[in-house]
């Protein structure tokens, strides 16, 4: 890929002290560069790590080890004014709609208060900049001067990504925000924030479990397994050609919304759960519900390697060490 | 709409409207609802959120607090028995022992300071007169039936110990010790990860498979329904919008709600340019139902007739029925001169 590089990720690692002696390794080494542009999707289960990523770049977290660079600039040095730029360069959108607004404040001073503090609309700009965004995401400038509580979620959300767009970010790390609406209403926003993407030349970082969605959105989508990333490539590809067996049996368990489709198919289902964090499995994390688990899994973490071009994954099935296959 | 004859027949909801009262004023959560459930089979009610299927569900447990509930209009048959009007004692009855019902939330519906083994064998020994030593073994083997490992240690374990994909098992186990012949779940998979839902709708399968019992699902995703179903009912703003066997609706849905939601969910063979054509708006405030068909706010084929007359059921065969005035021989007309120009 020839594109630019917005944000460098490499071997970011974030654990958490829980109890005596307990670590919790929420991200444990993971590594992928987002281009700008592009959308790059994580996707996971619960506990996976997914969220923590995507709050570490942009330090609401302290990394525990490792790298994160935005344009070149190491994110945890940045101070002072250089800070305040990339606040305003980097925003977030959250899952919850109803937590993530301050029921208080009524949606012209949500949406105004990053424009004011960045001093980015002074006067009388920032009311019309206020009207304008919020019929960017669909909603009326008689909206302005409402409260929260008077929206229904989807609009909440829309109220969200105004906020978001007020600064005019180059980047958003959108954190599951689809998942909390309605089908009917998921579409809704996912239609207006790939319009938002191309008419803002925005880059995303789209964090969600449903991987039909996230295939929907995203260029490229990284796979995360308990504090790892397992696998890494286009979209197209993931859902053509996944090489990691975790890969495999998370687009099988997808359920298709078409009952012919659903009855002939053949589809893994994986024994087990998820093990805890604070005690992961020595090796490879996922080997304990593996399908094809092999001895050398428990003992040496597969490495993260290229196994075509632009397709990643850490798996010794891949490994030219391993001739198990 | 039931064949009223048919043996097979378990529980018939016919006209089901039920309210809540607010401050603000009545919200008309069901509002006419009827649908049949026979032996074995497995019935998915769909809908958005606020569509009143948990409500449905829950009147047919007759759990909803009365007041601000009401049970305004229409009738609950199980067995032939309208469970209405039951009293609370014979409806205690019937709880547990003849339909079992599980929730969204496993964490909250169970209780956090009895033992599972505890919680499990309640029923039995409640409904069943039965030592408890038998209601222990009983429950050990709904444990193993549910697919918990070494159940005889787990028995004796909190709630906590267990991981939300084990909690979802305990309350199918719970709800199954009985032996009832219904089984309603209330978003079973929502709160669970997809693998974990996997395993859990292919237990419900097994489940139905060895005892026969018929399950009544209630879920927003439309990809579980097309794993579990045979028959479906889609509801919107407190009325079903269109009902029949799962192929029918799924392939030849005729209401324009169904449509809308098969469409507004990307699929994983889909393809990535092309965009989600969502359902525009939001649903009706049900404190003010629209007069007329709920969906004209929302219906891309709106017509004059929807606004303000309420569609009758059509019916198109073989358990398929739709509330909507397309089906009138009068619109296609319209429909198709309006395509015209």
């Amino acid at each position: 890929m020839t594109a630019e590089k917005l944000l460098e990720v490499k071997h970011l690692k974030k654990h958490f002290h829980v109890g005596k002696n307990q670590v919790l390794k929420a991200v444990d080494d993971i590594s992928f560069d987002i281009y700008k542009g592009e959308t790059f999707g994580l996707v996971g289960e619960s506990g996976c790590g997914k969220s923590t990523t995507g709050r570490t770049i942009i330090n609401l977290y302290n990394s525990s080890e490792g790298h994160v660079q935005f344009n070149g600039q190491e994110v945890a040095h940045i101070r002072g004014r250089k800070r305040k730029e990339f606040n305003q360069k980097v925003q977030m959108i959250f899952q919850d709609p109803y937590a993530s607004l301050n029921p208080r404040m009524n949606v012209a001073m949500c949406i105004g208060e990053g424009m004011d503090i960045h001093k980015l609309y002074p006067g009388k700009k920032r009311e019309k900049r206020i009207h304008e965004l919020l019929e960017t995401v669909g909603l009326q400038k008689e909206h302005a001067s409402r409260y929260p509580h008077e929206f229904s979620g989807g609009q909440r959300q829309r109220i969200g990504i105004a906020r978001s767009l007020a600064v005019n970010p180059e980047f958003i790390i959108a954190d599951e925000p689809i998942s909390a609406l309605d089908v009917s209403v998921q579409a809704q926003v996912v239609n207006l924030m790939k319009n938002l993407q191309k008419e803002h030349n925005l880059t995303y970082l789209f964090i969600a479990h449903d991987l039909a969605m996230v295939k929907h959105i995203s260029d490229r989508i990284g796979v995360m397994y308990l504090g790892n990333l397992v696998e890494m490539t286009t979209s197209e590809d993931l859902y053509r050609e996944p090489l990691h067996p975790y890969t495999n049996i998370l687009l099988s368990a997808i359920p298709v919304p078409d009952p012919s489709i659903e009855q002939t198919r053949d589809r893994i289902i994986v024994k087990g759960e998820v093990p805890s964090p604070v005690n992961p499995p020595s090796g490879c994390v996922f080997r304990t519900r593996c399908p094809e688990a092999m001895d050398i899994c428990s003992q040496m973490k597969p490495v993260w390697q290229e196994a075509k071009p632009g397709h990643f994954v850490a798996c010794h099935l891949y490994e030219e060490t391993s001739h198990a296959r | 709409m039931a064949d009223r004859t048919n043996p097979e027949l378990l529980l018939e909801v016919d006209n089901l409207h039920v309210s809540f009262s607010t401050k603000r004023g009545e919200v008309q959560a069901v509002r006419g609802v009827s649908f049949s459930l026979s032996k074995g089979e497995t019935l998915a009610i769909v809908g958005e959120s606020g569509c009143g299927k948990s409500v449905t569900a829950q009147s047919i447990m007759r759990l909803i607090a009365q007041p601000p509930g009401k049970y305004k209009e229409g009738s609950i048959r199980y067995k032939g028995k309208e469970l209405t009007t039951l009293s609370e004692k014979e409806m205690q009855k019937l709880r547990g022992l003849e339909m079992g019902m599980i929730f969204q939330d496993p964490m909250t519906s169970l209780n956090p300071v009895i033992t599972v083994g505890e919680q499990i064998r309640e029923g039995l020994m409640r409904h069943q007169k039965i030592s408890k030593a038998d209601a222990t073994k009983e429950a050990i083997e709904m444990l193993q039936l549910v697919g918990i490992a070494d159940p005889e240690k787990r028995m004796k374990q909190h709630p906590h110990q267990f991981s939300g994909g084990m909690r979802q098992r305990l309350m199918i186990a719970m709800a199954l010790v009985c032996k009832p012949d219904i089984l309603i779940a209330d978003e079973p998979t929502t709160a669970l990860d997809v693998t974990i839902q996997a395993q859990i709708i292919d237990l419900f399968k097994e489940i139905q498979r060895k005892t026969g019992v018929a399950i009544i699902i209630i879920t927003h995703d439309l990809g579980v329904v097309a794993q579990i179903a045979d028959r479906i009912c889609v509801m919107y703003a407190g009325k079903i919008a269109e009902t029949g066997m799962s192929a029918a609706v799924f392939q030849q849905h005729q209401h324009p709600y169904t449509e809308g939601i098969l469409k507004s969910v990307p699929r994983l063979d889909g393809d990535r340019d092309q965009p989600l054509i969502p359902v525009p708006g939001t649903p009706p405030n049900l404190m003010n139902p629209p007069e007329g068909c709920p969906f004209y706010y929302r219906c891309e084929y709106a017509m004059k007739v929807c606004k303000e007359h309420a569609p009758p059921e059509s019916d198109l065969g073989d358990g398929h029925y739709v509330h909507c005035w397309l089906q009138d021989a009068r619109a296609h007309s319209i429909q198709a001169s309006r395509q015209h120009t």
